[in-house]
């Protein structure tokens, strides 16, 4: 517990800082500690905790705005097709750390990133590496459903058409609409403004016009907080389909759809020092039922964030 | 879901050609930047020829002299201190009716249909051209009469004929939407928490307006005004409009006198064919926008000292 | 008591809550000075309208509407008097279109550079200085282009083209609009959701695909109010154009030529000598009346653009 790292050797980076502080806080909250035994304890040895297939691999990675510093070696990796989910309460870099995986952070002034982040092995920082290209690799959808203020064909084949797709493009719409399970509902008004969709609808516009361009993996900061719990599990039904055809990494501030939705969780905190770092990652199921760190468990259990 | 896996079959359909798309971003950019230039670049030119045709009637005697037949004996004194003179008059109209303007349409007015209409019509007042209000002074100040109606002899007053006082009447009009529509902003700016408490201690509106909304907004006010009167520093049409005349001998004496300013005395050099009048037209520009100049830096200061509306 | 205090029985305030009548009638009448200073614009608006009504209308009985408005022949002063308008609105459509094919793309250019491409501190340096090109008298502008552009033209380009003519005057007048333009149409750009572009650089798109297909269609209605402003503007630009574009009222398309503004046309005449209550002076009314009623048509057409554009986004 308090003196490791995650049981699969190494994958959650905890440097001796972080150890400390951590040290500290299961002293001062010795109860999380006594408590933990009973919770789920038959589950954990059970579960085979290994990543074999990494789609992305994030390597210490740490990022300042101008001369702040929000996030501190990170480092996770990805398994292919999975959905994997990055929880903290707010402030605790977690979209932060979403937006270095597309290089999303770039486009604020100031912004400076460390370590590396690498899709297939492919690095997504460095001199000769072209930010668009890691962009269409991977795709986002991001917190508000943002439309673009076309039509609902034009939304989806945006990314297509700057990309020089040279197939049918009816047909990459068509299936990129199913694909987000929006198809049979707007199959009939095509041409209207994508803006005209209910938010549900929008956020699933949203995904087909990322899908269309054929990314390996896609982010998702937050889809359903601007949603009703209607839309909101028409999206969590949505993203366990994309799965088998996509990475997903997703950012939620919401511990049950994290539960519900992933294979995989990671933990992240900010504590006095306000810098990001990941305090545990490990399967879904272990990590809420049986979490190695106290401020895990502090955490999912509600006690504080 | 259907499992055809089309991410595999069409990946490759992509033609994605980023470095000729990079490369039209980069002529963008330049192209845009170039543009940009544009205005900057003929700023500078102007200035630029305006100081050399300008420089070598730059004395100060120019702004001792009054006009004359002859280039090098003509001087600035009766323009200079015309518009000072109306500019002086313009202010002292433009400002109490401009900030009263505003301090009811934001303090008091009712949010019904008449005060709707009264916003409107400011906006739309703010884009007439300054040759129609040249025409309003012209028919209202000078000749007293707006057509329908009493005329001002009809009421007992005398018109104004060219006098200064006709020629700030009218700038007044012309800078009024600007000056309301700029302290009507440097108002919106002030917390209502302000409001509230001088309200809560017992203040009637007028004594919450006074003591406490218009000194915090005083600053933007004095801002927006300064640059509506450097506006109107530079109108020309209106007051020729009005008959102010391009060959006065005198400076004003009250505000009734006839008199001429900056930029009609410019005009009336740059139309004459002589090269040494058009160069005396530049030694008027140099004046004119040292003027100007260091009435829009008095503004920019307050804007920064006191934080006015928001440089954006 | 005059004012409507509602008494809640008839037996009215007591002594303690007591209103004081002078403290309400002295709040009533700065109350009522305040509306009269509001008041003052309506006053300015009903004057306008007023006496161009009244004196056009005059005009219009003395000369025909049709003659005026179909008429291509404008020698009000002359012996064998003329007054169709149209070369009058000829020169002033023709400076204005030429004004706009300078201001609008250089002014959407600078617009685009600054909300997109700029950083703050090189946006804090050329915001003050179109600021200050948009404070230049237009005055001066018409000296710029009667004593440095015509020349410039005259010695590179075109030999042949006269002291008064409409190129420099478009040239200057576009100058003069840049900055309306720009100003405006940043402010539009710049108010388009961060979101929108981050979804298009979301998809694998370069800062020109999104500057060119997201951020500038979307700010499309702010950009259009402002050309349409810039289009007034440079419709009732005055001195510029009588300095710049000179006084010869006719057809055509000569660029390189003279032509007459209406607005030059109505400065000719109160520079001149003619008398006043003549069908000649009230020619100006005519004229002004043109102008007021297609600069009102251009400012409420933007201001219904402009509305537009809000309700989509706020």
């Amino acid at each position: 517990m308090a003196d490791s790292t995650n049981s699969n050797g190494g994958v959650a980076v905890v440097d001796e800082q972080v150890a400390d502080e951590r040290d500290a806080a299961v002293g001062a909250s010795s109860s999380g500690r006594d408590f933990r035994p009973t919770l789920g304890a038959a589950q954990i040895d059970q579960q085979e905790d290994t990543i074999e297939d990494v789609a992305v691999q994030i390597d210490d990675v740490g990022l300042w705005y101008g001369a702040k510093k929000a996030i501190e070696g990170v480092s996770l990796d990805v398994q292919r097709h999975e959905i994997t989910a990055l929880i903290g309460p707010s402030g605790c870099g977690k979209s932060t750390l979403l937006r270095c995986i597309n290089r999303m952070n770039e486009l604020i002034p100031g912004v400076r990133i460390e370590g590396q982040i690498r899709v297939d092995g492919d690095p997504l920082y460095g001199s000769d590496v072209d930010p668009v290209e890691v962009r269409r690799a991977v795709g986002m959808v991001f917190q508000k459903p943002n439309p673009f203020p076309k039509s609902i064909y034009e939304n989806v084949a945006f990314g297509a058409r700057i990309n020089g797709y040279k197939g049918n493009m009816d047909e990459l719409v068509e299936r990129s609409l199913r694909q987000a399970a929006l198809w049979d509902e707007v199959k009939d008004q095509l041409k209207e403004s994508g803006l005209a969709l209910s938010g549900g609808q929008q956020q699933r516009l949203c995904i087909a016009r990322a899908i269309a361009v054929q990314p390996e993996v896609i982010l998702m900061d937050e889809p359903c907080s601007a949603l009703d719990p209607i839309a909101t599990q028409r999206i969590e039904d949505l993203m366990q389909e994309l799965a088998a055809d996509y990475t997903i990494v997703i950012v939620t501030h919401n511990m049950q759809q994290a539960a519900r939705v992933s294979n995989r969780t990671a933990f992240m905190l900010a504590e006095e020092d306000l810098v990001g770092r990941l305090v545990e990652y490990g399967r879904t199921d272990q990590l809420f039922t049986s979490p190695n760190d106290s401020r895990t468990e502090d955490y999912i259990t509600g006690r504080f964030g | 879901m259907t499992a055809e896996a089309p991410a595999a079959t069409t990946r490759d359909l992509f033609e994605v050609n980023l470095a000729r798309r990079h490369m039209i971003g980069v002529i963008f950019q330049g192209v845009a930047l170039l543009g940009t230039l544009v205005g900057i670049i003929v700023l500078a030119v102007l200035l630029i020829e305006v100081w050399r045709d300008g420089i070598h009637f730059l004395e100060l005697d120019f702004l001792n002299r009054f006009p004359s037949r002859f280039a090098e004996q003509a001087g600035f004194k009766s323009a200079f201190w015309g518009s000072l003179w109306v500019i002086g008059f313009t202010a002292l109209l433009a400002f109490p009716i401009g900030v009263g303007a505003a301090v009811y349409l934001e303090e008091y007015a009712p949010k019904n249909a008449v005060t709707r209409l009264l916003q409107t019509n400011i906006s739309n007042l703010a884009g007439v051209p300054s040759i129609v209000y040249g025409i309003l002074g012209l028919q209202l100040f000078v000749r007293g009469t707006i057509g329908i109606g009493p005329s001002l002899e009809d009421l007992g007053l005398r018109d104004l004929d060219r006098s200064v006082l006709a020629g700030s009447a009218t700038l007044a009009l012309l800078i009024l939407p600007v000056v309301i529509v700029a302290s009507q902003e440097a108002l919106k700016a002030v917390p209502p928490s302000i409001r509230e408490a001088s309200y809560g201690v017992g203040a009637t509106r007028w004594q919450t307006v006074r003591s406490h909304v218009l000194p915090q907004a005083f600053p933007g006010i004095m801002t927006g005004t300064i640059l509506a009167l450097s506006r109107a520093i530079g109108e020309t049409a209106p007051l020729i409009m009005i008959g102010a005349l391009s060959f006065v001998a005198f400076t004003p004496g009250n505000p009734l006198d006839d008199f001429t300013v900056m930029p009609i005395q410019i005009f009336g050099w740059a139309v004459r064919p002589q090269l040494d009048f058009q160069d005396l037209a530049a030694t008027g520009i140099i004046v004119l926008l040292i003027v100007l100049l260091s009435m829009n830096a008095i503004a920019v200061y307050l804007r920064h000292r006191f934080g006015g509306p928001a440089s954006r | 008591m005059a004012t409507g205090t509602p008494a809640i029985d008839g037996s009215g305030a007591s002594a303690r809550f007591k209103r004081s009548r002078s403290r309400h009638l002295f709040e009533q009448l700065i109350g009522l000075s305040l509306f009269a200073c509001a008041a003052v614009t309506v006053v300015t608006t009903v004057g306008i309208v007023a006496i161009l009504l009244a004196e056009g209308l005059t005009f219009f009985t003395e000369i025909s509407p049709l003659e005026f408005f179909t008429g291509t022949r404008w020698t009000p002063l002359f012996q064998s008097a003329g007054f169709g308008v149209l070369p009058l609105v000829n020169g002033t459509l023709i400076v204005a279109l030429g004004a706009s094919l300078v201001a609008l793309p250089v002014g959407t250019l600078a617009a685009i550079y600054l909300s997109e491409y700029a950083s703050p501190q090189i946006r804090s340096i050329i915001k003050p200085v179109l600021e200050v090109l948009a404070g230049i008298p237009t005055i001066v502008f018409g000296y710029f282009a009667l004593t440095f552009i015509t020349p410039f033209l005259k010695d590179t380009i075109f030999p042949e083209i006269g002291v008064f003519n409409a190129l420099s005057g478009m040239i200057v007048v576009g100058i003069m609009t840049i900055p309306m333009v720009s100003s405006i149409s940043d402010d539009s750009m710049r108010a388009v959701p961060q979101e929108l572009r981050e979804a298009a650089y979301g998809v694998g798109a370069t800062k020109f695909e999104v500057v060119t297909r997201v951020t500038f269609p979307a700010a499309l209605s702010g950009i259009v109010a402002s050309y349409i402003l810039a289009i007034s503007r440079a419709i009732g630009e005055t001195m510029a154009v009588t300095l710049a574009v000179g006084a010869t009222p006719r057809m055509g398309f000569d660029i390189l030529d003279s032509f007459q503004t209406m607005t030059a046309y109505i400065v000719n005449v109160s520079l001149g000598d003619t008398p006043q209550g003549t069908t000649e002076f009230r020619t100006i009314f005519a004229v002004a009346l043109t102008l007021f009623a297609m600069t009102l048509l251009m400012n409420l057409i933007s201001a219904r653009v402009v509305q537009r554009y809000r309700e989509r986004y706020e």
